[in-house]
């Protein structure tokens, strides 16, 4: 039996008057790839934001019921949100280095946490990058503009600088549907591999990929949680007619 | 005038094409009307670099025969300047207006940029709404309003403070300098903060980095050749400020040795001595020279700020 590392109870989260999570439980298991899927503006994006709070950033948005990670409750009074953060890392959506140097990138995690001594950063980068798949095709250009890069790339380098304060917990956001097919399989394969390390958490618009790299997938609709299991189960006998209607591609 | 042509060649449409939709025309008749509109679109165009291009060569015509007469090194590092008995060394003004822009400088520009770092990321709405309100305002005082404000409030107060003779010194044009070029270094950087992607900043928050930690770390390094678009921006406000510094700075052909050093900015000279100077002499033409350094001053500053641009749209 697996250990559960993040549990929501009758977790609701309201954006203004849009009551946007309704009622979520879910138990999410470690060191393994849970899939997040259902149609644009289920919630999926949003429960994963609550997950490492960064709809805290949100004006308007009132969460009620409970989160636990490792036992604690993520939206406690005196929650380190800031360290939270850290062991809770996320990857978005559209790549999004800064624009700095592909280093300054990877180390600014570790900087901002208080490392100076640069062998230690130097060890750091080069450990996130081998980590994020990227290292060989980034270490003679260290210094350069991450913005050279392409796509995929911004986007492993990114996986890197996530990687890079230690997190315990990865958050992908639709971390692929900006890429090219080749730079996606890339990252699928870095999630697999990553996976004996670090709990990840993917959202995704691709039911073949959810199908492909993930242990679990969760089906959201209309901010509720529609059904919760083993993606092979999920995807061949599926209990719910709406998760089979939208694993069928009927509506989403 | 413009709007009579419009009329007519519509009225031309209407009778000679009752079918056409009125106010169109003929082919022809409208690709004239282009063409002229065009024509006056260009005219207006050239009336601004004319303007340029006149004040330019009439500055340095102006400027050069004293430049040339006093001798150059005479008139750039003399240190005396008296103009009745003839002596033309402006190093004086030069070096007050550069202490003076660096001064302002020096107060304005972190208190401009900590501004509109504060309205671009942490203020709340309507305290944002307020302060730029006021920068607005404060955006469009006359410059010798300021003066005025200075010259009754800012120059008895330093009298006061540092028991000195006169309040009227360098230090008080720099206050009054480093607060008129607030507005438009708040304005530019603001601008550049606001346009840095939400996403970098949502990248650094997820690594654990607080929200400070990000508007120093990410937003403003990402908004820096905005930023330094309104440090140059500022600078070039200061340095050809005239009406302001002249009721406050003492106007005394010193050196800048102290802070409060009554003083003669390169504007402040032209302006107070103009009036006194006989007509075509070497001390009028002396003036003009001031003019004709003054002016390459705010050249250089304006190729360093289209740098600035163009590094920050390729940045």
């Amino acid at each position: 039996m697996e250990n559960t590392i993040l549990s929501a109870r009758q977790l609701n989260l309201y954006y203004g008057e849009n009551h946007a999570l309704k009622d979520i439980c879910i138990q999410i298991p470690e060191h393994q790839i849970t899939a997040l899927i259902g149609p644009s503006g289920c919630g999926k994006s949003t429960f994963l934001r609550t997950i490492n709070r960064m709809n805290d950033l949100i004006p308007g948005v009132k969460i009620d019921g409970s989160l636990f990670y490792r036992g604690e409750d993520i939206y406690a009074p005196g929650q380190d949100v800031t360290d939270l953060r850290r062991r809770i890392g996320m990857v978005f959506q559209k790549p999004n280095p800064f624009p700095m140097s592909i280093y300054d990138n990877v180390a600014y995690g570790p900087r901002t946490h208080g490392i100076r001594s640069k062998v230690k950063l130097d060890e750091l980068v080069e450990e996130s990058l081998r980590g994020a798949a990227i290292w060989d095709e980034v270490k003679d250009r260290l210094k350069k503009s991450a913005m050279g890069l392409s796509g995929g790339q911004q986007q492993r380098l990114c996986i890197a600088r996530a990687l890079a304060v230690k997190p315990d917990v990865l958050l992908m956001d639709e971390s692929t549907s900006a890429l090219d097919p080749i730079s996606t399989s890339k990252i699928e394969d870095l999630a697999a591999d990553l996976k004996k390390d670090y709990t990840i958490i993917m959202v995704t618009h691709n039911m073949q990929q959810a199908a492909r790299i993930s242990d679990k997938t969760a089906f959201f609709l209309l901010g509720e949680l529609i059904e919760y299991g083993d993606t092979e189960q999920m995807f061949s006998m599926p209990q719910n007619k709406k998760t089979e209607d939208y694993i069928t591609g009927r509506f989403g | 005038m413009k709007r009579d042509i419009l009329a007519a060649v519509a009225d031309g449409a209407m009778t000679t094409h009752p079918s056409r939709p009125a106010g169109r025309g003929s082919k022809r008749r409208r690709d004239t009307l282009e063409f002229g509109v065009k024509l006056l679109f260009l005219l207006c165009g050239c009336v601004a670099v004319g303007c340029v291009l006149f004040i330019c060569i009439y500055l340095i015509v102006a400027g050069l025969p004293a430049v040339l007469e006093i001798g150059i090194t005479d008139f750039l590092f003399g240190t005396e300047w008296a103009g009745k008995q003839g002596q033309f060394g402006i190093l004086p003004f030069i070096l007050t207006s550069v202490a003076g822009t660096a001064g302002a400088v020096l107060v304005g520009v972190p208190v401009g940029i900590l501004t509109a770092m504060f309205l671009a990321k942490v203020a709340p709405p309507k305290a944002a709404r307020v302060i730029r309100t006021a920068v607005e305002l404060l955006a469009g005082i006359p410059s010798i309003v300021y003066g005025l404000v200075g010259m009754i409030v800012l120059v008895p107060a330093i009298q006061r403070t540092f028991q000195l003779a006169s309040g009227a010194t360098l230090l008080a044009a720099i206050v009054v300098l480093a607060v008129m070029i607030l507005p438009s270094i708040i304005n530019v950087a603001e601008t550049a903060l606001q346009a840095v992607p939400r996403e970098y900043e949502e990248a650094s928050l997820a690594l654990g980095a607080t929200h400070i930690e990000t508007i120093f770390r990410i937003s403003l390094p990402a908004a820096r050749s905005g930023v330094a678009t309104a440090v140059v921006l500022g600078v070039g406000r200061a340095i050809g400020e005239a009406m302001a510094i002249i009721m406050v700075s003492g106007n005394v052909p010193n050196m800048p040795e102290s802070l409060f050093a009554p003083v003669r900015f390169l504007t402040t000279a032209i302006a107070s001595e103009m009036s006194y100077a006989a007509v075509g002499s070497l001390w009028q033409q002396a003036l003009y020279s001031v003019g004709l350094v003054l002016f390459l001053f705010i050249m250089i500053i304006n190729v360093i700020l289209n740098v600035c641009i163009k590094n920050r749209k390729e940045g």
